[in-house]
């Protein structure tokens, strides 16, 4: 990550919102994972900023909130792309050929090495253990919108679209 | 607000009468499956197509107008099972099922429903003998079932708490449970030899009873909805399908144990379970069946939703405690177990969706009813999620007891494309591979324990001679090793040498010696972890070696994959009688792999070739092949 899109990531973290989090989760530790989940939703990542201060307002350790952070994969400490494209490796999925999906949607949007996101910071493509819609084998999430019986021509049309007119961020 | 169950009662008969009066009712799936594949533009088809028409009504102005006598309601239901074949619309009241609807097909369909015939293109057909089927309980997919835990699933809209009332009598198993006392329902569910269907199999009563013997200020009821087994998703289907059962269940537990506060904890991939959740609590709430003095009994309870933030070891009783409890989801040591000291210290029942959504059906239908289903040791159904390589995919439920081959076979209708059969795996990453030859063992807790394998939350994927079972058992041992918490040695470092030993022989760089490792290092990992994601991820491997191990020696000696699925034992031929020896296979290899003499059959050099396939596509012939 280059410098300058630290900064302006990291001044881009709004203290009334988290305040505001605070206020309707609460600040008891139970309130931890809730209250890192509507961070993770509004900027993508857990900006190391918001963690400092929630370490702060909980009154717990910065190794304590750092821990539960890296600990679910719902978590990320790197923003994410605006289109998250999550491909099902689940078992059913995995027998009908998820990881060819997988390998072409990476080719798609020139995802090289061991990256997630790409340099661009639109895409993020992961593969997610299993979305229960097993039925529909295999199946690739975009932003949540779920796409069933893939194949590696499916998804790179999707991707065309994608890209021509946009999809919602929701 | 219902303060009693003549009340219930009432909606019921006042609801289903008002359906009645309706001239029908259109059901569109809106499960996550159906729904991926275009529901809800056909919901809203319907509806515009109704509406233009004159023809739409709904159960509210039904219920308001009580000489009205026409008109057609349409409501999302929840999910039918058949998702492979969605997006599914079902005609109430003859129980007609619409497959692969699409917004084109709307018009044809309510002229049916006008007409009260069927669109015959539309009903599912046999694929083998192109028989159509108009009923949905004649479908043989649904004809070997017997819907217990999803007998609302599909059938109500699963936002409306009076449909719930309505079918199957909801709602009225809490009043049962209300009008006696705390010790005799927990009678009930003892006599009903209830096992807990998420994965173990331990009697929900006998847990029960513990928890209800604890002394405290406090006690919790916990759903367990964080369902993570890759190929398993009845949880997921029941939440979002049929909310209210879970709510009646947990609140049937609450009253047994003596708790007044439950928790569903949600996995974080089923955003649609926790909104219908949330949705359900509020009108129970709403109706003054959640809250304060329920059903003027003095019983009190409430129910919180609560977001699992993606990790498959909160499934594990004293992990999931622990993420609610806002920490790493990491599990401890029992005893003590949850039921004596669990949230918070305080005495916890953990129970699965389905378990949950039993308990509400064995309060309003009996421990008779129940019990005369199933097995005497495993009474009742279970769901299964049947996925893989047959011809008939989807979320199914059966009576303990059921061989593997009539699932497989009769509900599965198959393998898919006339293909042979060569395994299922049962069980998810815990559970472990059944031949052939073990097709006729009945699904059960007892019998599937016996030959190393288990019921595990009842995910089935069939597995045909395509599928390579060593590669499946290191997806198994990558997922596992993937999702290992990293408390116990054993279970971190053990399933990661596993996985590097499998990762090898699917390289083709194995040895026979890996294999003995593999068995030495799985036998460790059994004993040396703490919970049960450690005690249970060797399972596949070693079923596997167990079952398949000339597929591990082919492999390992003859660097051959009898599947064709892993990559780096692909070899690429030239079939000498289609060569004509044109050169250009040799002109586009890039790296020199190809030679021969033009006009004369060319040689691949396996040695350098790289699999690239370059080859193949240049070949006008045809006479470039992938070996395995």
């Amino acid at each position: 990550m280059n410098t300058v899109t630290e900064i302006v990531e990291s001044t881009a973290v709004d203290p009334n919102f988290i305040a505001s989090v605070l206020r309707e989760m609460g600040t008891e530790s139970a309130a931890l994972i809730p209250i890192l989940q509507a961070i993770q939703e509004r900027y993508r990542y857990l900006p190391e900023e918001a963690l400092v201060e929630i370490s702060r307002a909980l009154g717990l350790s910065m190794a304590t909130v750092y821990g539960v952070a890296t600990f679910y994969a719902q978590f990320s400490l790197e923003p994410k792309g605006k289109y998250v494209i999550k491909v099902c490796d689940g078992t059913a999925c995995h027998v009908r050929g998820s990881l060819p999906v997988y390998d072409a949607i990476r080719r798609k949007v020139n995802l090289v090495d061991g990256r997630s996101t790409t340099e661009d910071k639109l895409y993020t493509v992961e593969t997610v253990s299993c979305l229960g819609a097993c039925g529909l084998a295999p199946v690739v999430t975009i932003n949540d919108k779920v796409y069933g019986q893939m194949t590696a021509e499916a998804i790179r049309l999707i991707i065309d679209t994608l890209e021509q007119e946009g999809i919602t961020d929701d | 607000m219902i303060r009693n169950s003549d009340q219930i009662q009432a909606i019921e008969k006042s609801y289903n009468h008002a359906l009645q009066r309706g001239k029908a009712q259109i059901l569109v799936c809106a499960g996550t499956g159906c729904m991926a594949s275009g529901s809800p533009a056909v919901y809203d088809g319907l509806m515009a197509e109704l509406k233009k028409r004159d023809l739409h009504t709904t159960i509210d102005c039904l219920l308001e107008d009580e000489h009205a006598d026409s008109g057609v309601t349409v409501v999302n239901s929840g999910c039918h099972g058949f998702c492979e074949k969605g997006p599914l619309v079902r005609i109430e009241p003859e129980g007609i099922l619409y497959t692969k609807v699409q917004v084109e097909d709307v018009v044809e369909i309510v002229d049916a429903v006008v007409a009260e015939t069927v669109v015959e293109r539309l009903l599912y057909h046999d694929p083998r003998t192109n028989e159509a089927f108009a009923k949905e309980h004649d479908i043989p997919f649904y004809k070997y079932q017997t819907r217990v835990a999803l007998c609302n699933c599909g059938e109500i809209d699963p936002e409306d708490i009076r449909a719930y009332m309505a079918h199957d009598q909801g709602y009225q198993g809490i009043a049962n449970a209300l009008a006696m006392s705390p010790e005799q329902v927990n009678e009930q569910i003892l006599s009903a030899n209830l096992r807990g269907r998420g994965g173990g199999g331990f009697p929900a009563g006998r847990k029960w009873s513990i928890a209800a013997a604890q002394k405290a200020d406090q006690k919790y009821i916990i759903c367990n909805g964080d369902e993570g087994d890759p190929g398993a998703f009845m949880d997921r289907s029941i939440m979002e399908g049929d909310p209210h059962s879970v709510l009646e269940g947990m609140m049937i537990a609450g009253y047994a144990i003596g708790a007044s506060k439950g928790y569903i904890y949600v996995r974080a991939e089923y955003p649609l379970a926790v909104q219908r959740l949330k949705n359900a609590i509020s009108q129970a709430q709403a109706a003054g069946l959640l809250g304060d003095n329920i059903l003027g009994s003095g019983f009190s309870f409430q129910i919180q939703v609560k977001e699992g933030a993606g990790a498959f070891v909160c499934g594990e009783e004293s992990a999931l405690i622990a993420s609610i409890e806002g920490q790493r989801g990491m599990p401890r040591p029992k005893p003590p177990f949850p039921a004596v000291a669990g949230l918070w210290g305080k005495p916890t029942i953990i129970n699965n969706v389905e378990t949950l959504a039993n308990v509400s059906r064995i309060m309003t239908k009996g421990v008779d009813w129940f019990t005369s289903i199933g097995t005497p040791s495993s009474p009742g159904t279970k769901t299964f999620a049947l996925t893989g390589e047959v011809e008939n995919t989807g979320l199914i439920e059966v009576p303990m007891g059921r061989t593997i081959e009539e699932v497989v076979f009769k509900i599965g209708g198959g393998i898919r494309g006339g293909r042979k059969f060569k395994a299922v795996q049962i069980g998810g990453p815990s559970g472990g591979c059944l031949t052939e030859d073990q097709l006729d063992i009945t699904l059960d807790f007892d019998s599937l324990q016996q030959v190393g394998a288990m019921i595990g939350s009842g995910g089935l994927v069939v597995m045909d001679e395509n599928t390579c079972v060593v590669e499946v058992a290191r997806f198994f041992m990558n997922f596992i090793q993937n999702e290992s918490c990293g408390k116990c040695t054993f279970c971190r470092e053990g399933t990661l040498q596993m996985l590097n030993i499998l990762q090898r022989i699917v390289d083709g760089k194995g040895t026979l010696e890996d294999l003995d490792l593999l068995v030495e290092v799985g036998e460790m990992v059994q004993i040396g972890s703490l919970c049960g994601l450690g005690k249970t991820a060797p399972n596949p491997v070693l079923s596997t070696l167990e079952n398949f191990r000339d597929e591990y020696v082919a492999h390992i000696k003859d660097k051959r994959c009898p599947a064709g699925v892993c990559e780096a034992l692909k070899r690429f031929v030239i079939v000498a009688d289609k060569c004509k020896g044109c050169s250009r296979c040799a002109k586009t290899c890039p790296v020199g792999a190809i030679s021969g003499e033009v006009r004369s059959p060319y040689v691949i050099d396996v040695e350098k070739c790289i699999k690239c396939g370059a080859c193949v596509e240049v070949c006008k012939f045809m006479a470039i092949e992938e070996v395995s």
